[in-house]
């Protein structure tokens, strides 16, 4: 006991600190190969993208390279905030943003607390098995199906309205009808889906609570109001920082396949932008300094939101 | 419960059973409606006009998709990039979960970090394309699968999963001199069944719904999955399926020969998703998200 004291107090040598760690290190090597391949992926396919970002400020020619394409600085950037259209699309982008926010945002959360209070537990997982469906199907599904039931020519919906005598809408092709179609497939496909973490969230409050409000007289209502809802709280602000970082990143696929040459004012976002003016237009260059811009402040807005929520006494996601 | 009896209990709950009810219906009568078409003739819908379930049961479209080689080999890629991109991604997304899923290794925390600032930041469209342009896969299935193979998201969810497999078995295999691949393979792996399940389901799903990696990629389209097939017949009304066997100029594909499509590109997520409703009642993910 006598030496062991004596060895604490002395301050170990760097020397030793470093070969436990070599031993460690040595012992863990099989560990270090298995997570190699995960790692190459991420460097290969995640950071030297990041790192070929640098080619928004060149004038990137492919045949030249990054290190024979001429810099240009921050020409291109400039350029973005001068294009006339710029406004149009950031506003496009913003707006189905806003909608995705306010309209979809709110519905898992509904519905997580109304599936709450269903008591039968087979309707509650027949429920479950049907609304979590559209979630695994792709894009181009329920953009086809959304198709197939809208279109002017035989769709169910225009079939519907001209039976009852109003007149057909083409809900594909015009502009008003974008957004609304747009948000109707996001709540149609994800909102199922996003009901399960809040369901977990809800499980996990103790009974005793609703007991305790229960003899207090209060009604289911008000325990939803009082009780729930505070407990789920902190899910759901993570998960609003986390869909706030994914701001600009909204959906290029979805977007992608409703956009047309009629309904481009409305529908063309940062991400379809980049897209036509990559790899349609070939400027490359230019279209990485957009989706630059895009990345980056979608990073600002989690960091910000992330220090928000602290600051309110939430845990942040990271 | 005492509440439920009263009036106000009684009315509240009614109210949601319907909503609810109505709601889960809203949401598959899209589903039903386009499988019942593409059972039908194009005659009968041109008719009925709303169908959920056909008066004349016919299987001309179908027929008719399958009568050129196109839909096969569509079909053929999807399942090849989804089979080898699973088996694939579940392999080196558990090697990797499991040596982070290990307290003592060193700099476990510097990659965990590298690892979740992928899902906020990224080098975007062009850059990645460049990336797969310079490995020589553009125009290769490869570059539907590569690219792809790991999901942060899935990553993260078999890691903590890993995490909570008690301690003691690993050191008691340690004693026995198991090494760190035995342990993995032996121990762990056949205790995390159901979440491999689950994730390999996620995985293949995400596969099986291919479209931008294919249109970025690939150049021919013999090589297309089906949901790029799909496309170029529902949204662009384009007939690729009408090759030589009409002889006058080539009409848009019908509404049943659409939904005909759909159904075949949606079929096989149909029958691999009442083996992933299994798991999640069982809420085996659940607990795992958070961290």
């Amino acid at each position: 006991m006598e030496q062991a004291a004596v060895q604490r107090k002395t301050a170990p040598a760097v020397g030793s600190l470093w070969s436990e760690r070599k031993k460690r290190l040595w012992r863990n090597k099989w560990l270090y190969l298995m997570v190699l391949p995960g790692i190459l992926y991420f460097i290969v396919f995640k950071y030297v993208p990041m790192a070929g970002l640098v080619i928004a400020f060149q004038n990137y020619k492919p045949h030249l390279g990054f290190t024979g394409s001429e810099w240009v600085g921050l020409e291109h950037f400039k350029r973005l905030f001068t294009e006339p259209d710029f406004l149009n699309i950031l506003t496009n982008t913003l707006l189905l943003f806003g909608m995705n926010l306010l309209f979809y945002f709110p519905i898992p959360i509904i519905l997580a607390l109304m599936l709450n209070e269903v008591r039968i537990t087979f309707f509650k997982r027949f429920f479950q098995t049907l609304v979590y469906l559209p979630h695994f199907m792709s894009w181009v599904i329920i953009v086809s199906i959304s198709f197939v039931m809208l279109t002017m020519d035989g769709g169910i919906l225009n079939e519907l309205l001209a039976y009852f005598g109003f007149e057909k809408i083409n809900f594909l092709l015009s502009p008003e009808w974008f957004r609304p179609t747009y948000i109707i497939q996001v709540i149609w496909r994800e909102a199922g889906w996003g009901t399960i973490i809040y369901l977990a969230a809800i499980a996990s409050v103790d009974p005793q609570l609703y007991e305790a409000a229960r003899m207090d007289g209060a009604g289911r209502m008000r325990q939803v109001w009082h009780i729930t809802l505070p407990a789920i709280r902190s899910v759901i602000i993570i998960l609003l920082i986390l869909k706030i970082g994914d701001v600009l990143e909204l959906g290029f696929e979805h977007v992608y396949l409703l956009l047309n040459s009629m309904n481009r004012e409305v529908a063309e976002i940062i991400d379809t932008y980049v897209y036509t003016a990559a790899l349609r237009q070939g400027q490359f260059s230019y279209s990485t300094a957009i989706g630059f811009f895009k990345s980056f402040v979608g990073l600002l807005l989690v960091v910000f939101a992330n220090k928000l929520a602290k600051r309110m006494g939430e845990e942040g996601v990271y | 419960m005492v509440e439920d009896r009263t009036m106000g209990g009684k009315l509240f709950s009614l109210v949601n059973y319907t909503l609810l009810s109505v709601i889960a219906l809203l949401t598959v009568l899209p589903f039903i409606h386009v499988v019942a078409g593409s059972f039908t003739t194009s005659a009968e819908m041109a008719v009925k006009k709303f169908i959920l379930i056909p008066t004349v049961w016919s299987f001309d479209a179908y027929k008719f998709i399958f009568s050129t080689p196109t839909i096969f080999r569509a079909m053929g890629v999807s399942t090849g990039v989804t089979v080898i991109g699973t088996l694939f991604s579940m392999l080196i997304t558990a090697l990797m979960a499991y040596g982070l899923s290990r307290r003592d290794l060193d700099g476990r925390r510097g990659i965990m970090f590298l690892v979740v600032f992928t899902m906020l930041f990224s080098g975007g469209l062009i850059p990645t394309f460049l990336v797969v342009k310079e490995m020589g896969m553009i125009d290769s299935y490869l570059a539907l699968i590569i690219p792809s193979t790991i999901s942060a998201f899935n990553l993260i969810i078999l890691k903590n999963f890993f995490q909570n497999i008690p301690e003691g078995l690993e050191e008691s295999a340690k004693i026995d001199g198991c090494s760190d691949f035995g342990i993995l393979f032996r121990i762990v792996l056949p205790l995390s069944m159901p979440a491999i399940a689950t994730l390999s389901l996620f995985y293949a799903v995400t596969y099986w719904n291919t479209y931008l990696s294919a249109i970025l990629y690939l150049n021919e389209s013999a090589k297309w999955p089906i949901q790029v097939l799909l496309r170029q017949i529902v949204v662009l009304a384009s007939g690729l399926d009408y090759s030589s066997n009409l002889d006058s100029e080539v009409p848009p594909p019908d509404q049943t020969i659409k939904m005909a499509v759909i159904v075949v590109a949606t079929l096989p997520i149909l029958c691999v998703y009442p083996f992933l409703q299994k798991h999640f009642a069982k809420g085996a993910m659940l607990g795992s998200i958070k961290g």
